[in-house]
């Protein structure tokens, strides 16, 4: 599969301080590589460097070192511009214009004629679910509305890559749910779809690849079932209709157990020895299964370990 | 070349539905209406009154209009982030600022015609009724032609400080930009007296301040010729061809500098 964006040591410092300027590095050289037709996951806290990843890509902000390709190109090509959709986080755009008005003239910047931006623009604002409001000034807008509008611009051009920022951000369950399907839509016709989040569950359900980002550097970065053990660390059980004196506390296996309420307890058990025996024991003693589960490492606990790791929280350049 | 045409043909649909722009375009309009009521104060300057308050109106609302939306082309679309959805888009950072230029050039054409077509209005009604023989001890007829000079020189002008105020705002805040385009306007028209100012004030280093900003600043009063047209002294075309090359190169200089300032500036 050949790659659609290459990173090579991309790093960016900003200079922060009103007085004496200080390099801030907001960016750690990073190296990494999206391959064509995958959705990939840019996930990390709150200042992580995934936007200004993102901002170099579009060029938004200039790389202090390294370099970036995107389809083998180097960024500003406007050949390859012409193939990319962009979404900025919480985009906003002309207040006085209309949804159909913008699209209209973005679909202008792509040198598209009168006839095929009005198609496009028509078609792009049914995909998001905007209706007669597309003659309504953008201003009047929701942030949520604006956030469809967002997507509808970064797909105006049939893009072969798609980077959005934050793309939930500001939609409601119906819109997120949407989005998924709409990514998951791209994925299907060979669109790479890019995007940062820090809904975790998003990237669980959509990317095929993520990368974690933490102040400012790569801390993994790899396929979900590469960076995911998947083998069940241990079982969740859940019983009903045990009186209080016959919960077992001690038998082997079992981890912890919390009390739910009701007559309800949550085991936690161990991997070993199966949970069919401690099972056979309750249902002796009158309780009901209400659900077993396996335990299985999630992406959010791989995010938590490793953006609380040592290398993690090492101090950026600039001591800062 | 489309995607400047694309952007301008924007700045200009903006512009239009901006309510600040039709404030100021009526209160020009009121402004030559009221010079209409101050000439009957006068005795047999009436015309003179109507044509100098009219010019005056045109040049200053138009200044507000090239400032108050000049400074929004760039800064604006920066500080609201609206930047970040337009750059991805398949043009260069060039092609941004000459756009916005060529939209807010559309613009203050289409208002300086406006208030011109006003301005003849409003003289055709002073002239209304008034004796010919009266008419004829007029130093120039009241819809003398040679107003249009004084208008052109007046748009020229503006475009200039057009380009003034988009330069500055490729790098700093609306407030800001709007204040310095201010400053270059009232420094410009005393051009004159910066370069003589050394003449009046015993500190050489305050003399080679005036001097330097009398090289620096445009020297703006080479295009009021206001009064000239007003009291039918000709203004030659050769001046005006002058005047207006001596515009473009200034223009050509500080959107040259604005683009390369817009093109290696980071959107954070």
């Amino acid at each position: 599969m050949s790659v659609a964006l290459a990173t090579h040591e991309l790093t960016k410092d900003f200079s922060v301080g009103f007085w004496r300027k200080r390099p801030y590095r907001a960016l750690d050289r990073l190296t990494l590589e999206v391959r064509e037709g995958e959705v990939f996951g840019f996930l990390g806290p709150n200042g992580a460097g995934k936007t200004t990843t993102l901002k170099l890509l579009m060029q938004l902000v200039f790389p202090t070192g390294g370099r970036a390709e995107i389809f083998g190109r180097p960024l500003g090509d406007l050949a390859v511009k012409r193939r990319i959709g962009y979404l900025p986080e919480n985009p906003y755009f002309y207040d006085h214009l209309t949804a159909e008005e913008l699209l209209m003239y973005f679909g202008a910047l792509f040198g598209y004629d009168a006839a095929e931006r009005r198609r496009r623009a028509g078609h792009m604002l049914d995909q998001v679910g905007i209706g007669s409001e597309r003659r309504l000034q953008l201003r009047k807008f929701s942030k949520g509305m604006v956030q469809r509008v967002g997507i509808a611009q970064a797909l105006l051009n049939d893009p072969d890559l798609v980077i959005f920022d934050e793309p939930m951000s500001g939609l409601d369950p119906l819109g997120r749910r949407d989005v998924r399907a709409l990514v998951l839509g791209l994925r299907d016709r060979g669109c790479t779809v890019v995007f940062s989040s820090h809904v975790l569950s998003d990237a669980e359900a959509l990317c095929s690849r993520v990368a974690i980002l933490a102040r400012g550097r790569l801390v993994a970065n790899g396929g979900l079932h590469e960076i995911l053990a998947f083998e069940a660390t241990g079982w969740e059980m859940v019983v009903a209709g045990i009186p209080a004196s016959q919960v077992p506390s001690a038998a082997a296996g079992i981890r912890r157990v919390v009390p739910i309420g009701d007559g309800r307890y949550a085991f936690d058990l161990a991997l070993d020895p199966p949970p069919e025996r401690l099972l056979a024991d309750l249902a002796a003693s009158g309780a009901r299964l209400v659900s077993l589960n396996p335990i299985r490492p999630t992406l959010e606990d791989l995010f938590v370990e490793q953006v609380t790791s040592p290398a993690a929280m090492a101090p950026r350049q600039g001591g800062s | 070349m489309k995607s400047i045409a694309a952007i301008a043909v924007n700045v200009f649909r903006e512009s239009v539905r901006d309510k600040v722009l039709y404030n100021l375009v009526l209160f020009a309009i009121l402004m030559m209406g009221a010079s209409y009521l101050l000439g009957q104060l006068t005795a047999g300057q009436d015309v003179k009154i109507v044509k100098d308050l009219g010019l005056s109106a045109i040049s200053v609302f138009g200044l507000f209009i090239a400032v108050f939306i000049g400074i929004g082309l760039v800064s604006k679309e920066v500080e609201r982030r609206s930047v970040y959805s337009l750059l991805p888009k398949p043009i260069h950072r060039y092609q941004l600022i000459l756009g916005k230029y060529a939209g807010l050039t559309l613009t203050l054409v289409v208002n300086v015609l406006i208030m011109t077509l006003a301005f003849y209005a409003v003289l055709l009604y002073s002239a209304w009724g008034i004796n010919p023989i009266v008419q004829s001890a007029w130093d120039a007829p009241a819809l003398d032609p040679a107003l249009l000079r004084a208008i052109v020189l007046i748009l020229v002008e503006l475009l200039l400080l057009t380009s003034v105020a988009l330069f500055f705002s490729t790098f700093s805040t609306p407030m800001l930009s709007a204040a310095l385009t201010f400053g270059i306007f009232l420094v410009g028209h005393f051009s004159t007296d910066l370069r003589n100012f050394g003449q009046v004030v015993d500190s050489p280093a305050a003399a080679r301040v005036a001097r330097g900003l009398y090289w620096v600043v445009p020297n703006l009063g080479q295009f009021d010729v206001k009064s000239q047209v007003v009291h039918g002294q000709p203004v030659p075309f050769g001046y005006m061809a002058l005047t207006a090359g001596y515009a473009a190169l200034y223009t050509a200089m500080l959107l040259t500098m604005a683009v390369f300032i817009f093109s290696r500036r980071d959107f954070k």
